[in-house]
């Protein structure tokens, strides 16, 4: 008996809809279909009056869930793909983000975004909206990187009386399983230490993770020990922990599949060297995809991505100062 | 169904109740208009109104029209600009825009938006927010929710946009969003000439705004904007039918604005032949005349009214003045309602 990250994703969403009559799902073919990536798959059956198909308007979507929320509704919104969210971009930034510090109402809303790249995916079915959400005040960004955290902080968004951005990884749907799933243990603004090591430390988070997790595995047979600090949540993002790890290593690599420009690396890279400078022991470095539209043929997008082999090149650079 | 008509409010259809009604709304109208002059002369006079003025001078029977149709605390009403005689007729208290204008912490947006952008949510009446187009979803989505808990009852949701605003994809999305899902809402386009300053020519190439409600199977009427009679008329009509079970309704009113897009603006891109054209008509001075036309009201009872609007608006702009603005000391500076989530909070 085994789990996928994908089916934490809507187990998490059954228990949200069993547990709460105020729960309901809206999104492009989610209901009889179960989702593009059959995210809901089975949930219309189970909660007919509360799972939705919607039309291909994302604008209206997130506009919709946000006057439901208004009304005392919690719900979980479906972009297809985390790329197409971009068309409810003002209703997410403008709407969602400023109600409660305008209005003091808060808007509990959840929106899921399968985010990330997978092979032959291309320009439009891969990007991570993460870093352009973080940036406005008045949103939660999420993005889980394991089948618990799948389940659990999906849970936590919908609970949360704020818009949360969750973000889920789509390379991690299949390739991510677990035995079961375990208890609740930290809560979303929590990042946790997904190997402990005293060389190095990488920062990353969703997908990067197994990335970063196979690099440290590979530089253990040079003798390095290199933390990875899975950050969970990109906004709250744990400075504590990231502080303190870096504390132990003295060496930091900022690591995330997202385009380079800005964006979540450089806010690690930004936050170490200005609240902790001293704790460094070499220049901070930042690997992330290349600064180019996300690449369709699998040959080009391996190359396109940060994957073990770069990291543990990057790491090797990192530790050589 | 006829998809696309045009309302004339005929002599046949000015019951008594029709007259309260009229009356009710002209008094609102009036209201309005006076105090988008003190609002206007404030700006002008300057120091005291934090940012810009928009006024919907020429708007207000359309506004209104619709406004009194919807029922506090059981309708939802998501207004947009030119909306002020619309929020009146809601039932939202002047003294909600006079706080909201002078950036008082008693406001509804206590200091944190102005203008027009003023709301109570949770009351029904949603906070607009400048990108246009994009309330339609959100009020639709507050019926939606309300259909889920089985409290819709007869409510109705409305909003409103004008002939610029049709052209966002918000809109576009918005109301085939509100008529696949059946909801009960009233959409106004006030079609006002400009957008700003861009006329129709420029905004659109269909011939009829009330064309596109057949393209989304809603039901769409086009109305002059400047009779009080026939605005009442379409609203009423709209609203009983979205009431009713019939799904979105549209209106559209046609008229010219009486202002600029705001008070910094002089509107001169107005040609003078378009301020002499019928629809150019104020509405204010088309109500009254009708009243006293039908014996409804004497030219003394509309100066009278006057009065006392002015002496309403004059004390309400002096209590506000005298009342605390935000302090950025006392501020929260919190964006979410989750304190533990605000970045650097959690100590573990």
């Amino acid at each position: 008996m085994s789990i996928t990250y994908l089916e934490a994703i809507r187990e998490a969403q059954y228990e949200a809809l069993r547990s709460d009559p105020s729960v309901f799902l809206y999104g492009q073919d989610i209901a009889t279909f179960g989702g593009a990536f059959k995210a809901t798959k089975n949930l219309s059956r189970e909660f007919p009056n509360r799972v939705f198909d919607s039309p291909i308007s994302e604008d209206a979507m997130i506009g919709m869930a946000v006057g439901a929320a208004v009304e005392g509704a919690r719900p979980i919104v479906e972009m297809q793909f985390a790329d197409f969210s971009s068309i409810g971009f003002n209703q997410i930034i403008n709407q969602a983000a400023t109600l409660y510090w305008r209005t003091n109402v808060p808007c509990p809303i959840t929106i899921r975004m399968p985010s990330g790249g997978t092979a032959g995916s291309g320009p439009f079915h891969s990007q991570s909206m993460e870093a352009i959400y973080a940036h406005y005040p008045g949103l939660v960004i999420v993005t889980p990187a394991t089948v618990e955290d799948a389940y659990w902080m999906l849970l936590d968004s919908v609970e949360i009386n704020d818009p949360v951005v969750f973000c889920e990884h789509k390379f991690l749907y299949y390739h991510l399983k677990a035995d079961r799933i375990g208890d609740r243990e930290l809560p979303i603004g929590k990042a946790r230490i997904a190997r402990p090591g005293r060389h190095a430390t990488i920062v990353t988070y969703s997908a990067m993770v197994h990335e970063a997790l196979r690099a440290a595995e590979e530089l253990q047979l040079d003798g390095y020990q290199i933390e990875v600090v899975d950050l969970r949540s990109v906004k709250p993002m744990d400075t504590d922990t990231i502080l303190a790890s870096v504390a132990r290593t003295g060496r930091l690599l900022a690591l995330g599949e997202a385009f380079p420009w800005g964006g979540v690396t450089a806010e690690i890279i930004a936050r170490v060297t200005t609240e902790g400078f001293h704790l460094l022991d070499a220049p901070p470095m930042r690997l992330n995809s290349k600064d180019t539209p996300i690449p369709y043929h699998p040959n080009l997008w391996k190359a396109h991505r940060p994957t073990t082999a770069t990291i543990a090149a990057a790491l090797r650079t990192l530790l050589r100062h | 169904m006829a998809l696309a008509s045009s309302i004339n409010c005929a002599e046949t259809d000015l019951t008594a109740d029709f007259r309260d009604q009229f009356l009710q709304t002209f008094q609102h109208m009036m209201l309005s208009r006076v105090l988008e002059e003190k609002l206007g002369s404030l700006y002008r006079a300057g120091g005291r109104i934090v940012g810009g003025v928009y006024l919907g001078k020429g708007q207000e029977a359309f506004s209104a029209a619709l406004g009194i149709q919807l029922r506090k605390g059981k309708d939802v009403y998501a207004p947009l600009i030119r909306d002020q005689a619309g929020r009146i007729a809601f039932g939202e208290p002047i003294i909600d825009t006079v706080r909201t204008y002078l950036g008082a912490v008693t406001g509804p947006m206590r200091g944190r938006d102005g203008n027009i952008h003023r709301g109570r949510p949770k009351e029904g009446h949603m906070a607009m927010i400048s990108h246009l187009g994009s309330m339609l979803a959100v009020a639709s989505g507050a019926l939606f929710a309300r259909r889920l808990a089985g409290t819709l009852g007869d409510s109705v949701g409305a909003t409103s946009i004008g002939d610029g605003g049709t052209s966002t994809g918000a809109f576009h999305e918005g109301l085939n969003m509100a008529a696949v899902e059946k909801l009960p809402m009233i959409v106004s386009v006030a079609n006002n000439q400009y957008a700003y300053s861009t006329p129709n020519t420029r905004q659109y190439a269909c011939e009829n705004l009330v064309d596109r409600a057949a393209g989304y199977g809603v039901e769409g009427v086009t109305v002059d904007a400047t009779d009080l009679a026939s605005c009442l008329k379409a609203f009423r009509a709209a609203v009983a039918r979205a009431r009713s079970g019939g799904g979105p309704q549209m209106v559209v009113g046609t008229l010219l604005r009486l202002s600029g897009h705001g008070e910094h603006d002089d509107a001169s891109y107005i040609p003078d032949k378009a301020r002499h054209a019928p629809n150019a008509r104020d509405c204010l001075q088309v109500a009254e005349e009708f009243a006293c036309a039908h014996g409804w009201m004497t030219p003394a009872e509309v100066r009278e009214l006057h009065e006392e609007v002015r002496r309403t608006v004059d004390q309400t702009v002096s209590k506000v003045s005298k009342e605390p603005t935000p302090d950025p000391y006392k501020e929260n500076w919190q964006a979410l309602s989750c304190a533990e989530l605000v970045e650097g909070q959690y100590k573990a």
